[in-house]
């Protein structure tokens, strides 16, 4: 017996791998690589709408500054199994692992397009230039180093893939060390994709520029990243034909209602301390995206109070969509509602440069339908997994 | 167990927090700005318009022309902003009908370029050393070999300065460097050298602080002779004494700045917002030093979740006890 947890062994999928999805997604991924070797030839500004008044644009934003927080399943189921022991819940890990191993892996990707001069990219981590003030000298040396260790996480599931039990078990010995560092290195570089903000002062409304801006981002995450297991696992249960086991999952919706109350007394606190809520109630764009924004936080809450709500598979998917939709708006707040950047400047995405975040996105989904068709990723069934995944 | 778990874990989240939030981190100390900071004093009240500094600011950069806006137009330079091809710009205040020069319904002159601050958020930000500021000169200096093109200086600086091409396949930051490549000519910031009023002045900032606290000291509208290209040239121009706000640009702004500005009508008129005093970089660089200072927060960390990870991989079979690799034979059957 597989020690004392008695949950079913994670087995593959199996099934087709060419399917109408994965072919629409491959498209998706073709026409974002496309405009990938466009930028690269014709410079950024051939692909993106991006100016001097705008430096980010969705590449940094979207697939770098949410793309890394919508990854954090990965973190956040290894915070309950591994720190707070609660075993239970140690199917999800394997599956929220995988995603935020391709969401992490594309992010640093994209934002690898996103530097004007990427030939220089590893200046970042060589001593003669590295410069540790710099937040995204923190960001690019942890999040390198969080998906080299996701990566080693992974790697017992593809050796027994391949039936490498006696190297699997070597590489045991010492995954504890990999976890703890699969849990500090989100924590440092999450909070720092706040922290990345604090250095542009006035320039952010102080609705949203505050010094515990790495506290918000890092509880967010942790929000997000439940959300993101609850959606996924309810994604792939109506994908793969699968039934969603509800005893867990409710599990993790009470898990996520106390990050959402966390998240609104730092929130609600801060503005309180400094002063700054006034803000608002004075009439406009900021304050209507503000309000958006919190109002998202509540709407999951409520729908996660009681333990009968959280039973219900809808309530429980609604709420995780409410959620990983208040991080992406709290996030797009941030860099740009928030952004007061002088006059005359404007930004809006282009279509192409939305074509390659589409891309990226689709390159994930596909990488993460062939592998949990391929490794043993998911848990089991127990009515012959392979006939329900045949479709 | 050992040690009780919920014990552990109390002290090892509260010995982090401590170590995070109350630790003896002070906020870093305030930049003071180098002995032979070295910088320029705009005078708006003297300026022409005449853009003489911008034509040989292009001259002695190798900056490309912009044919902006002005339809059709590809005779002459017309930048309207800085940008990844100009590095300074003398723009125009318009605030009524009146055609008399330094009030408030009538027009203004005002210039932007770097303005080399003592305490700089785009060398604090860079990620690779790329924005560096000379501890002798104070010159805020950028390497192109280095920087990867983040732009993360572009989002920060609080005056908008760094620019970046977008245009090009292999693009760049630009910004004004205040000359460097000449002085090792011994000669000085070319825009200065070619103003013809001296609205544009180069010098030590020591003695440009002087040289405004003599024009404050002045009374309008009686006549003073004015250096011109650099503090001490026996060059001058001779004109009268404009009505000077109580405000001088750059003094406190951002923790100071090595250039400097007088002007006759407030500043919010000119495109400068009110800045605060103190450096956003310290601000920054003062939090990311109370968590990561010496490491020790983040490594205390690490020791705690190790711990506990170790004992809750071993209770979930994942620490390779002896009957797990049977139980991996059977999963991979």
């Amino acid at each position: 017996m597989a020690g004392s947890d008695a949950h079913p062994a994670p087995a593959p999928l199996g099934g087709k791998l060419i399917t109408p999805w994965t072919v629409f997604l491959g498209l998706l991924s073709l026409i974002g690589l496309f405009f990938i070797g466009k930028r690269l030839i014709f410079g950024i500004g051939a692909v993106s709408n991006i100016n001097d008044g705008y430096p980010w644009g969705i590449w940094m934003v979207y697939d770098l500054v949410i793309g890394a927080a919508l990854s954090c399943g990965g973190f956040a189921m290894a915070l309950v199994v591994y720190v707070f022991n609660k075993g239970r819940y140690h199917p999800l890990v394997r599956p929220a692992l995988l995603a935020s191993l391709f969401g992490y892996t594309l992010a640093a990707t994209s934002l690898f397009f996103d530097l004007g001069r990427y030939w220089n990219f590893w200046h970042v981590f060589w001593p003669r230039y590295a410069q540790v003030n710099s937040v995204i000298f923190e960001l690019a040396v942890c999040m390198t180093a969080y998906i080299l260790v996701m990566w080693i996480e992974f790697t017992p599931t593809v050796m027994e893939k391949f039936g490498m039990y006696g190297l699997r078990k070597k590489l045991e010995k010492w995954l504890f060390f990999f976890i703890a560092l699969g849990v500090l290195l989100p924590a440092m570089h999450q909070s720092s994709l706040g922290s990345m903000l604090v250095i542009f002062g006035e320039q952010i409304h102080p609705l949203w520029q505050t010094p515990v801006l790495p506290l918000l981002f890092l509880i967010s995450c942790l929000a997000m990243g439940y959300s993101m297991v609850i959606f996924e696992a309810s994604v792939s249960s109506v994908g793969f034909r699968r039934p969603l086991e509800m005893d867990i999952f409710s599990g993790v919706g009470q898990v996520l209602k106390w990050f959402l109350i966390a998240y609104l007394v730092a929130r609600f606190g801060d503005l309180i301390w400094r002063g700054a809520l006034g803000y608002a109630f004075v009439p406009g764009i900021r304050s209507v995206m503000f309000w958006i924004e919190n109002i998202l936080v509540v709407i999951p809450l409520v729908l996660l109070w009681t333990p009968r709500l959280r039973r219900n598979p809808q309530k429980l998917f609604l709420a995780a969509v409410a959620m990983a939709l208040q991080g992406m708006i709290y996030r797009i707040n941030c860099y740009f509602t928030a952004y007061v950047t002088g006059d005359g400047w404007n930004y809006f995405p282009s279509l192409p440069e939305m074509m390659v975040s589409l891309g990226f996105i689709a390159m994930e989904i596909l990488a993460f339908i062939i592998v949990v068709r391929l490794l043993p990723v998911l848990p089991a069934q127990e009515p012959a997994p392979k006939a329900a995944a045949a479709s | 167990m050992g040690m009780d778990r919920r014990n552990f874990l109390k002290a090892a989240a509260g010995g982090t927090l401590a170590a995070t939030c109350a630790a003896p981190v002070e906020a870093r100390e305030k930049r003071e700005m180098p002995q032979g900071a070295v910088g320029l004093l705009f005078d708006g009240t003297l300026c022409i318009g005449c853009r003489a500094c911008m034509s040989a600011c292009k001259a002695e950069n190798d900056l490309a022309p912009e044919f902006n806006e002005i339809e059709g137009s590809t005779y002459w330079d017309a930048p309207l902003d800085i940008s990844g091809h100009t590095i300074n710009i003398i723009k125009a205040y318009v605030g009524g009908d009146s055609d008399e020069k330094d009030t408030l319904d009538g027009y203004a002159f005002t210039k932007l370029s770097c303005f080399h601050c003592v305490d700089a958020s785009c060398v604090s930000c860079c990620p690779v050393g790329a924005m560096t500021k000379d501890s002798v000169s104070g010159i805020v200096s950028h390497s192109k070999d280095a920087c990867i093109g983040c732009r993360y200086c572009v989002a920060a600086c609080p005056f908008g300065v760094p620019r970046f091409t977008y245009d090009q396949t292999f693009p760049y930051i630009a910004k004004c460097q205040l000359c460097k490549h000449r002085m090792a000519e011994g000669k000085y910031a070319a825009c200065a050298e070619v103003c013809p009023t001296g609205a544009t002045l180069y010098g030590p900032v020591k003695e440009l602080k002087k040289e405004i606290a003599r024009r404050k000291a002045l009374t309008p509208g009686t006549e003073t002779e004015f250096p011109r290209g650099h503090i001490g040239s026996s060059d001058t121009f001779v004109g009268p004494v404009a009505k000077y706000i109580d405000h001088v640009w750059g003094e406190k702004e951002i923790g100071g700045t090595q250039v400097l500005h007088l002007s006759a009508v407030p500043f919010d008129k000119l495109d400068k917002k009110p800045l605060p005093d103190v450096a956003p970089a310290n601000v920054s660089e003062s939090l990311q030093g109370r968590i990561y200072h010496g490491m020790i927060a983040p490594i205390a960390f690490l020791g705690a979740l190790v711990l506990v990870a170790k004992r809750s991989a071993k209770a979930l079979g994942e620490a390779g006890e002896p009957d797990h690799t049977q139980a991996g034979d059977r999963k991979g059957e």
